[in-house]
């Protein structure tokens, strides 16, 4: 047994209401540069529906994650080593940017420059990658709240693996949102596909992070990711993916997205995991039979054997505390929570809880009693279509288990109702999902109340190991120097590079100025972030040039 | 042995070779963040498709030809066996073909760089010179190739340039022996050059990170986050804030 800690996050679907504010604000924290306009580490999809990039769930064409061979063990879905160097020069299945979709701006600067004419002037939309106009077709989020899907829904790939008649019912049946991140796996496909071995799982904390000064654009781990959640920097020419913010969790914040949700429907904490049995859990025969695996790989953090076997692994003892505190242990003690297609076999490590919501709609919207055990109990089992396509999602199709957290939930709702209305607490209901009543009652307390610091329960990384943190080992002697975005010498972002808080501080400053502007002279609005007074924001003075904030590209020559 | 002979085939090699090797220091300590292919698939698949393999596999055998022709001496061949003709047959078949693939990628990564809109904006002026040098040199090499090996008599570069690239790698450079070399050839080799000292400094650098590692290496890759830091090294007067040592506290 090698025993090792994961960073990871539980997500409760119920409570997501596609406000989209994760992704916003971590596209805000990370992804507001020029190359990575289309990128979002976070994104909100709503299913039924294709997904971002399009249809990426389809691995028949993209070729993501592993396959069992029929000799029993795993091998890339696309291809091992030798296929592919082979393919390097250029990689068969790597999505192109359209699949994403075709970034743009607007040329604001119409709106209040354009000479008098009989029409109101309009802000027509450029691309941002050959910046002609251009007409919106598809985005991040196309099919947002269902919006056009009769069109594009066939497309989604989970509906082409359900009958005929699952596909003509679903628009009356449901409709929920799905926010995906990087899964930061513990056994990482997109790792195993980088050339260069620039791309690594963090030892102490199982984060998965790209290394920028080693990677060199073989984009191979964009095409491995099966939840395509690397992204390739179209400027830089270097992936970028999601980084568990882990700027913010070594110092013990949770990550952006999960801060800043309003539904306050993530969860945070570690869990320990055997490291040895994690290739053995990957390789069972049956896709089915993939989440038992996982589950049976996470180890129990009060057992005294894993602590033993904990310690003798240098982890640290607030680590193991904070394992046994864990919020995401206790989801996957309750068994509510589900990984996102373990049939990838990549052992996903960002799980979630199914909603139940698409049953209880369908309770009340029959004039039913929506908290009823017994009725709820009823629609979860003739509910067919929802729980057979949370089951593609979650479970490789097996309903039995999606079954069970929902019962669970069910049944956590009508003895809540009990409590509050009669003030019976009936043991009955509880004992039918197999659980007991104060289970339940601290199972609610962790999904209805949630409390902040029941939901992070992140343990710092160590004193005695800060002066290794990343954000640590920056002095403030990079000012003027190179690598700071804008374009090198070599093309975007060349030269030495600069601790993220640098780099970010930077990043600001520059942004401002430096995207392409939808006409010359002019600044893009989209990307300004409403501090400072960069070039081009108003009409130049005629005052004299004295300006309180923002720096101006001039500042530099009057020295 | 003129001046301008000696300015040509020493000097001239000997300026490239130095720019090849310090420039790549240099750029590989200062910009490591650079070192990319850069890669522009995602903007277009169609023509690059078919470009970027045909040009990759024609130069990779163009290498391989040029370091059995010019690096290996024809003795050592013959004393495997293979004699000037198995020799020139084999050069000229396959390093005709290797030529044909190469150009006709390249012609394809060109045009696609010119034509293709989020591509062309995304050229730099480095790629813009790499271009016209490679171009260059690919051209003069396959012109000599074409007409002194396929439609002359064919010249024995192997009695002329090789020894003279040698004794140029041993230090001890032999002038003469590219006095009577064809111009044609006498422009690949110093096109050539000029690419050499170019090197450094355009996307090509992508050439020497070729992943040979990855067919060695475990799937899965772990790294501690100490081992992380240090992508570059505090300067002197910055070093990072360590945890005091209680020993050291208590011998005071
Ligand atoms: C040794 C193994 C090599 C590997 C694995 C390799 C790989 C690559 C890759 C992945 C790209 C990016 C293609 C794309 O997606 O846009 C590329 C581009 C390029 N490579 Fe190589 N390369 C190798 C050797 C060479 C050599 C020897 C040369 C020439 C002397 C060369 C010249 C180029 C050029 C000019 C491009 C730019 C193509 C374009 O986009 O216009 N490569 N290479
Ligand atoms: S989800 Fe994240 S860790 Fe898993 S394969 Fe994709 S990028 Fe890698
Ligand atoms: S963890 Fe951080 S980087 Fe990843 S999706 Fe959330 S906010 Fe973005």
């Amino acid at each position: 047994m090698r025993v090792m800690a994961q960073m990871s996050m539980i997500m409760n679907l119920d409570k997501c209401i596609g406000c989209h504010t994760c992704s916003v604000t971590c596209k805000q924290a990370w992804t507001n540069r020029s190359g990575v306009e289309y990128v979002w580490f976070n994104n909100v999809e709503t299913r039924p529906g294709v997904g971002y990039p399009r249809g990426y769930e389809d691995q028949d064409k993209w070729g993501g994650g592993w396959v069992r061979t029929k000799r029993g063990r795993i091998k890339l879905r696309s291809g091992g080593r030798l296929a592919k160097l082979a393919r390097i020069f250029s990689n068969p299945n790597l999505p192109g940017i359209h699949d994403y979709y075709e970034p743009w701006t607007y040329d604001y600067d119409m709106l209040i420059n354009a000479p008098r004419t009989a029409q109101t002037p309009v802000a027509r939309p450029k691309s941002l990658l050959t910046g002609e106009d251009m007409k919106i077709s598809w985005s991040a989020n196309w099919d947002d709240d269902l919006g056009g899907s009769l069109e594009t829904m066939q497309q989604d790939p989970i509906l082409a693996k359900m009958s005929e008649e699952v596909k003509a019912e679903f628009e009356k049946a449901f409709m929920f949102y799905l926010p995906r991140i990087c899964e930061h796996c513990l056994n990482p496909s997109c790792v195993a596909s980088c050339p260069s071995g620039a791309m690594y799982k963090r030892a102490e904390d199982g984060i998965v992070l790209v290394d920028q000064d080693q990677c060199r654009g073989w984009r191979m781990c964009v095409s491995g990711c099966p939840y395509k959640k690397v992204y390739f920097n179209h400027r830089t020419g270097k992936a970028e993916k999601c980084t568990f913010c882990y700027p913010r969790i070594e110092v013990g914040l949770p990550t952006v997205c999960s801060e800043t949700c309003v539904g306050r429907l993530r969860y945070l904490g570690i869990v320990l995991y055997d490291a040895d049995r994690v290739a053995e859990a990957a390789s069972v025969e049956d896709d089915t039979a993939l989440l038992q695996a996982q589950r049976d790989i996470i180890l129990d953090p009060n057992d005294p054997a894993v602590i033993e076997a904990a310690r003798a692994g240098d982890i640290p003892e607030d680590w193991i505390e904070a394992a046994q505190r864990s919020p995401i242990w206790k989801l996957m003690q309750y068994e509510v929570a589900l990984p996102l297609h373990p049939e990838y076999r990549t052992m996903p490590m960002v799980w979630y809880i199914p909603p139940l919501s698409p049953v209880v709609d369908v309770v009340t919207g029959s004039g039913n009693d929506g908290e009823d055990a017994r009725t709820l109990f009823a629609a979860i089992d003739k509910l067919r279509i929802p729980i057979g396509y949370l089951a593609e999602l979650f479970t490789a199709g097996d309903v039995a288990p999606v079954d069970a957290a929902l019962r669970r939930l069910a049944a956590m709702r009508s003895y809540m109702r009990g409590i509050n209305l009669d003030d019976e607490r009936d043991e009955r209901i509880a004992n039918a999902v197999g659980m007991s009543g104060a289970e339940i009652e601290e199972m609610y307390r962790l999904l209805a109340i949630a409390k902040y610091e029941e939901r992070y329960v992140i343990p710092s990384a160590h004193t005695e190991q800060a002066h290794a943190l990343e954000e640590m080992a920056c002095s403030l002697d990079f000012e003027g120097g190179p690598g700071m975005g804008g374009a090198g010498p070599f093309g975007s972002s060349s030269g030495q590079s600069v601790p993220v808080a640098v780099e970010n501080f930077h990043m600001l400053q520059n942004r401002q100025t430096a995207d392409r502007p939808s006409s010359p002279g002019r600044v893009n609005l989209l990307n300004w972030d409403g501090n400072g007074t960069p070039d081009g924001l108003f009409p130049p003075s005629t005052m004299g040039d004295v300006r309180p904030t923002g720096k101006r590209k001039d500042d530099k020559d009057k020295g | 042995m003129t001046a301008l002979q000696i300015v040509l085939w020493v000097a001239v090699p000997y300026a490239a070779i130095a720019v090849f090797i310090v420039g790549h220091i240099w750029r590989y300590r200062y910009d490591k963040f650079g070192w990319t292919t850069r890669s522009s698939q995602t903007y277009e698949n169609r023509l690059l498709r078919w470009g970027s393999p045909m040009f990759h596999i024609g130069i990779l055998m163009v290498i391989a030809g040029h370091v059995v022709g010019l690096l290996i001496p024809r003795e050592w061949l013959y004393a495997i066996g293979i004699t000037e003709g198995i020799y020139h047959l084999g050069a000229t078949g396959l390093g005709s073909f290797a030529a044909a693939l190469t150009l006709a990628g390249l012609a394809i990564l060109v045009y696609r760089r010119r034509t293709v809109g989020p591509v062309f904006l995304a050229t730099t002026v480095m790629d813009k010179v790499m271009y016209v040098f490679l171009a260059v040199t690919l051209g003069f090499g396959t012109l000599a190739t074409v007409f002194y090996q396929l439609l002359g008599p064919g010249f024995h570069y192997r009695e002329t340039i090789s020894p003279w690239i040698r004794s140029i790698l041993i230090f001890q450079p032999d002038v003469a022996l590219m006095a009577e070399v064809p111009l044609l050839f006498q422009l690949h080799v110093l096109s050539a050059f000029a690419l050499f000292a170019l090197w450094p400094f355009t996307r090509l650098v992508h050439v020497f990170s070729a992943p040979v590692g990855y067919l060695f290496r475990p799937y899965i890759v772990y790294r501690s986050r100490d081992a992380v830091r240090g992508a570059r090294k505090p300067r002197r007067g910055w070093d990072p804030v360590q945890q005091p040592n209680p020993q050291r506290l208590h011998g005071l």
